[in-house]
């Protein structure tokens, strides 16, 4: 454990080293983030209970989403990943005593783990203070930020996760910019990205709840905004962490299985 | 112009030699629209009008905003990539050639996989034109015509403004995403739907509302007044400033050394 400690603290130092880069960042996400709410509610004001979600959890919704992009978003690859495998430096790593699988695990999370703390906190207090209605509002009850962040970790394991499936075909692939964007965009479209996931359409909902990608962002960021209760959230709960295990067990057959005939490109 | 064909067939065989990679990439490209479209679909399910508009007049939006977009972003590649032109010192190669700078910064970098989002946008534009209810005469042919043309252009010179702020700060700009790609993913629908402070951003500091939403008003018969078709021909004004900036940064450039 004590390697992939270190090895977590390493990456995420790097990453805090980019704050000019996070500022910059931070101007276009609130642009964006004003772009979609009003976009939304001009929708709103065409019939505001043609929605399952009222416009105040929407602008919860989106927010929440602005600041923690960094943790959500699939396309947030780890590109030295790719690189390292395109370029054959990969042989480098398969050499360390470490198991590659947690390594690359562990370097992604810590990335986007600390992008989203250099973003998320001015987001977040100006989401608080602007006035009505496209402020974001805190949950009446307590127990749902609790729930929330239970939520949110396990959300961040499942993007990773899938995350992983998407580097280990780059294995198969060699060439991975078709597959990256492909699955970076079905996936966040599917996960609640473009728009959240209780907008679909009710047979593609139900289908996206039950998949890996529902286990994705659109938790956390119903239980926040109070679009999932109860027993739908229980369940909601329990799916993250089956597709959590589920998804690394997959990753780790593949990868194995992907190692033991990988073929080093010389030079 | 000999010259850019020669560019332009140098980077179609190249990017050709990778067959695969380029139908897997031009795809993903495919789907990147593809999920713009698919939202606007999800959320007309349930409204017929968004601020007025029908669906089909806002697919016409979308369609044009895409064209023009991934048509500038196909042509205009090399600014996207500029500052990494500067980082690497490989800009310091193109002011020792005996040509245009600007000229040389297009030809350096041509993206053919933007083709894909470019079909669908055909694909969607051909889906709403006999839907939406346009009586479509040759001025509104025109009108469409110049949306979609002009557009490109405009966006083609928010990329060289993106370049030319990359000669004081080496490293891109983000911020500048919320004007290109924001442009394009926004523009889905009429800026005219976003409201007054937005609109006039959009028409007086950078005009993307002059191609999308003004000769929309005219396209959908919501105005008769001519000018109103004529708008995106004045938004191609602001690619002086973009030139001059340029210029600018162009006079201030100081080699990265490498």
């Amino acid at each position: 454990m004590k390697p992939y400690r270190a090895l977590f603290r390493i990456r995420f130092a790097n990453s805090l080293q980019y704050r000019a880069a996070a500022i910059a960042g931070l101007t276009t996400q609130f642009a964006w983030g004003f772009m979609y709410i009003l976009g939304f509610a001009a929708f709103y004001s065409a019939n505001p209970y043609a929605f399952p979600m009222t416009f105040q959890q929407t602008v919860s919704y989106i927010w929440l989403q602005q600041a923690f992009m960094a943790m959500f978003f699939m396309w947030n690859y780890e590109y030295s990943i790719f690189d390292s495998i395109e370029s054959g430096s990969i042989s480098y790593e398969l050499v360390r005593p470490m198991d590659l699988y947690s390594r690359w695990f562990t370097t992604t999370t810590a990335n986007r783990l600390s992008r989203t703390v250099l973003r998320c906190f001015p987001i977040l207090i100006v989401a608080f203070i602007l006035p009505a209605p496209f402020r974001m509002v805190l949950p009446a009850e307590a127990v749902r930020i609790g729930l929330f962040f239970i939520s949110m970790v396990l959300s961040l394991g499942v993007v990773v996760s899938f995350s992983m499936l998407v580097y280990i075909s780059a294995f198969f692939t060699v060439n991975s910019a078709g597959t990256r964007i492909a699955v970076g965009v079905a996936g966040d479209f599917l996960a609640g990205g473009y728009i959240p996931v209780p907008f679909f359409p009710d047979a593609l909902r139900f289908a996206v709840e039950l998949s890996p990608f529902g286990a994705m962002q659109n938790m956390p960021l119903l239980i926040f905004n109070g679009g999932v209760t109860g027993d739908a959230l229980v369940r909601g709960l329990l799916l993250q962490v089956f597709w959590l295990v589920a998804l690394v067990f997959v990753g780790r057959v593949l990868m194995s299985r992907a190692l033991r005939k990988v073929v080093v490109q010389g030079g | 112009m000999r010259l850019y064909m020669k560019f332009l067939s140098m980077h179609i065989k190249s990017q050709m030699q990778y067959k695969t990679s380029f139908v897997f990439t031009t795809l993903g490209q495919f789907f990147v629209a593809f999920a713009t479209f698919l939202s606007i679909n999800f959320l007309f399910d349930r409204f017929d009008y968004v601020g007025g508009f029908s669906y089909e007049e806002v697919l016409i939006c979308f369609a044009v905003m895409m064209m023009a977009f991934s048509a500038s972003e196909l042509i205009g590649r090399g600014f996207d990539r500029f500052p990494a032109m500067l980082g690497n010192g490989s800009f310091d190669r193109a002011l020792v050639r005996p040509r245009n700078v600007i000229f040389q910064v297009l030809a350096s970098q041509m993206e053919f996989s933007r083709l894909g989002r470019f079909v669908q946008a055909v694909a969607v534009l051909v889906y709403a034109i006999p839907r939406s209810g346009i009586y479509w005469t040759w001025d509104k042919i025109l009108t469409l015509t110049l949306m979609i043309v002009c557009g490109a252009f405009l966006f083609f010179g928010l990329y060289v403004l993106y370049a030319a702020f990359s000669f004081f700060t080496t490293e891109g700009l983000e911020f500048m995403n919320v004007l290109t790609d924001g442009g394009r993913e926004h523009g889905r629908l009429p800026f005219g739907v976003y409201g007054d402070g937005v609109l006039k951003f959009l028409t007086y500091v950078v005009p993307l509302a002059l191609v999308q939403y003004y000769p929309l008003l005219y396209l959908t018969g919501r105005t008769d007044n001519f000018l109103y078709a004529l708008t995106p021909i004045a938004a191609l004004l602001f690619l002086l400033p973009c030139y001059v900036f340029f210029r600018f940064g162009l006079r201030h450039y100081k080699s990265t050394g490498s």
